[in-house]
C-alpha cells in the first residue's frame, strides 16, 4: 500500500478546501441560517410540530443531509474532474498508486470536507434551536456513511463528465429534487397517498429519516431500512468504481 | 546487461478505430540518451503514454528493468519520470508544494535537501513559494521537470521538451539532461527538432504511421545515410557542365558561377579526388571550394519521403 500517495493526495485535497474556504464552508452556513430563517421562523410559526418535535427542529437533520449530499458530490466530482480538466491526471494515472488508493484518497478527501461542513451546520443550527441527539453513535454513523457514499458517487460522476455542464447536470437534475422531495422539510407521512408510495422510491428519503431518528427517535421508515439503503447504495458505488477502474472507463483510453 | 526498457510487439487501437501503434518493437539501453523522432500524429505520445500507464495497450508487452508494466506496475512506475508535452499543472498550487505532492505520489520518503536541489539546479528555487499560474511558460516547463525528477527517477522521458522554449532554457535542459545521464539516468525524447536530437542523442529511432521504421546509432546513421555536398565557386560562369564530366551529375547553378556535386559515403560515385582532375583536364577553374554533411533533419526527411 503506497501509503504516503494516498497522504499526499489527501492533503492536497484539503489545502484546496482551506483555500477555498469561503466557498467550501462559509456559503454552506449562510445558506443554512436562511433556511432556518425562512423555512424555520416564517412557515414553522404556521406548523408548529411534526411527531412532537418542533418545526424548527425538525428540519436540522434534513438541512444537514442536503448540504452533505450536495457538497459530497460537489467535492469529488470537482476533485476529479479537475485535474482531467487541465490534464494534470497524467502524474496520478503514470505513479505507482493502486485504484484503491486513488479512491481512498480523493473520497476520504471529499468526506472529510463534507463531515466538517455537516457538524458546522449542526452548530450553526444550535444557535437557531435547542437541539437534542438521542443516538450520537448513529448520528455519526449516518453522517460518515452518506458523506462516504455520496462522495464515491461524486468521483463517478466526476469521471464521467466530459465537460463541466456534464459535471453540475446530476447534482442539478437529480439529486437537489430528490433531497427537496426527501423529507427535508417535511414528513413523508403528511402527503397524501399515492404521494407517499412514490416517495418510497427515493433513496434520500431512507437517509433523511434514518438521520432524522437518530436526533429525535422518530422516524418515517424504520431505522433499519434506512442503514439497509444507505448501505445498498454505497455497494452500488463501489461496483460502479471497481468497473470504472477494472475497464478504464474514460481514464485510460 | 539487458535493455532497460523493453517493448515488444505492442498495438494500440483506440476506440474511434484510430489505430496509433502497429506492432512496435523496441529496447532501450541502460544510461543512453535515445531519440524519438517523427512527425505530428506519428505515435510517439501513445508510444510514451503506453509505457508509463496513462494509455492501455491494445496487445503487445512492456517491461522496465524486468518489470512487467501491468503485474509489476508498482516497481516499473516508480523507475520512470515523465515530463508530458503539455504544460498541465494545478494551477493554484505552489512550486514547493507540487512537487512535494509529486514525490509523496510516488512513494518516497519527505526529503526537502533533495527537493531543493532539484529546484536549485532547474532555476526554480526563487520561485518555490509562487503559485504556478504566475509563472511563465519556461518556468512552468522547468516545474513539470522538476515533478518528474522529484522522485529520482531511472528512465526520464522527455516528451517534445523543448518546443515553445527559448534558446538561453533549451540549452540549459540541454546541460542538465546531460548531467542526469552522468549520473545513470536513462532519458528517451521525442522532438520535431531534429538538431536537438543530433547533439544529444546516442541512438535515434524514427516513427511513422505507428510503426518503428528505424532505430540506430546516430553516428552510425548519419554515416550510412548521410550525404556529402561539395560546392566549387568558379572563376568564369559556365554556360553548362562540360561533356567530359557527365557522369558526375554535376548541378550548375542558374548563374552559371556555382557547381554542386553531391556524393554519399557509400555510393559508387567516383571520389572527390578524381573530379578535381577532371574539372582540370576539361580547363574549369574555381576559386574556392566548400564540403558539408547532410544533418539529421535532412536524412530523417528522405527517409519519410521514401515511405510508401
Amino acid at each position: 500500500m503506497n501509503l504516503r500517495a494516498v497522504w499526499a493526495i489527501y492533503r492536497v485535497e484539503m489545502a484546496r478546501a482551506f483555500r477555498t474556504v469561503l466557498q467550501s464552508i462559509i456559503s454552506p452556513v449562510i445558506s443554512t441560517s436562511l433556511y432556518f430563517v425562512v423555512f424555520g421562523s416564517a412557515i414553522g410559526s404556521r406548523i408548529t410540530e411534526i411527531d412532537g418535535i418542533s418545526y424548527g427542529a425538525f428540519i436540522v437533520p434534513g438541512l444537514i443531509m442536503l448540504s452533505l449530499l450536495t457538497q459530497s458530490i460537489s467535492n469529488a466530482s470537482f476533485a476529479i474532474y479537475f485535474p482531467k480538466f487541465v490534464g494534470s491526471i497524467y502524474e496520478l494515472l503514470s505513479a505507482p498508486v493502486s485504484y484503491l488508493e486513488i479512491v481512498i484518497a480523493y473520497v476520504g478527501g471529499a468526506a472529510t470536507k463534507s463531515i466538517i461542513l455537516g457538524l458546522i451546520i449542526l452548530a450553526t443550527a444550535s444557535l437557531f434551536v435547542p437541539l437534542h441527539i438521542e443516538h450520537p453513535f448513529w448520528m455519526l454513523s449516518f453522517l460518515v456513511l452518506t458523506a462516504v457514499t455520496f462522495s464515491l458517487f461524486g468521483f463517478i460522476i466526476g469521471i464521467w463528465a466530459k465537460s463541466f455542464e456534464q459535471l453540475q447536470l446530476v447534482p442539478l437534475l437529480i439529486i437537489t429534487p430528490l433531497t427537496f422531495l426527501g423529507g427535508s422539510f417535511y414528513s413523508i407521512h403528511m402527503l397524501p397517498g399515492i404521494w407517499k408510495t412514490i416517495t418510497l422510491f427515493n433513496p434520500v428519503v431512507y437517509l433523511i429519516s434514518g438521520f432524522r431518528w437518530s436526533f429525535y427517535g422518530k422516524a418515517d421508515v424504520s431505522v433499519g431500512v434506512s442503514l439497509g439503503m444507505t448501505l445498498v447504495f454505497l455497494g452500488v458505488c463501489i461496483a460502479i468504481v471497481a468497473w470504472i477502474f477494472k475497464t478504464g472507463y474514460r481514464l485510460r483510453n | 546487461m539487458p535493455s532497460i526498457l523493453s517493448i515488444s510487439g505492442v498495438s494500440k487501437t483506440y476506440a474511434t478505430g484510430f489505430t496509433a501503434l502497429k506492432q512496435v518493437n523496441l529496447d532501450i539501453e541502460r544510461g543512453e540518451i535515445f531519440a524519438l523522432l517523427g512527425p505530428n500524429g506519428a505515435g510517439k505520445t501513445t508510444l510514451i503514454s503506453i509505457v508509463c500507464g496513462i494509455v492501455n495497450r491494445s496487445s503487445g508487452t512492456v517491461t522496465v528493468d524486468g518489470h512487467d508494466i501491468n503485474k509489476d506496475y508498482r516497481a516499473a512506475r516508480s523507475l520512470i519520470g515523465l515530463v508530458p508535452q503539455e504544460l498541465t499543472i494545478d494551477a493554484f498550487e505552489s512550486v514547493w508544494a507540487t512537487v512535494n505532492y509529486s514525490r509523496g505520489l510516488f512513494g518516497k520518503p519527505a526529503n526537502p535537501a533533495f527537493v531543493e536541489k532539484v529546484l536549485r539546479d532547474l532555476s526554480l528555487w526563487d520561485k518555490k513559494d509562487a503559485k504556478a499560474i504566475t509563472l511563465s511558460g519556461g518556468m512552468k516547463r522547468r516545474l513539470m521537470i522538476a515533478k518528474a525528477l522529484s522522485h529520482e527517477p531511472r528512465i526520464l522521458f522527455l516528451d517534445e521538451p523543448t518546443a515553445g522554449v527559448d534558446v538561453e532554457l533549451r540549452q540549459d535542459m540541454w546541460e542538465m539532461v546531460r548531467r542526469l545521464r552522468e549520473d545513470g539516468v536513462t532519458i528517451i525524447l521525442t522532438t520535431h527538432y531534429i538538431e536537438e536530437a543530433e547533439a544529444m542523442a546516442d541512438r535515434v529511432g524514427v516513427i511513422n504511421r505507428g510503426e518503428i521504421i528505424l532505430v540506430e546509432d546516430k553516428a552510425e546513421l548519419m554515416r550510412k545515410l548521410g550525404r556529402k555536398q561539395m560546392t566549387m565557386e568558379l572563376r568564369a560562369p559556365l554556360a553548362r557542365v562540360p561533356d567530359g564530366l557527365s557522369r558526375y551529375a554535376l548541378e550548375l547553378s542558374g548563374d552559371g558561377n556555382q557547381l554542386t556535386y553531391t556524393y554519399d559515403n557509400q555510393s559508387d560515385r567516383p571520389g572527390v579526388a578524381s573530379l578535381i582532375r577532371d574539372l582540370e583536364a576539361a580547363g574549369v577553374q574555381f576559386r574556392d571550394l566548400d564540403t558539408k554533411n547532410s544533418s539529421l533533419e535532412e536524412i530523417f526527411v528522405n527517409l519519410l519521403r521514401q515511405e510508401p
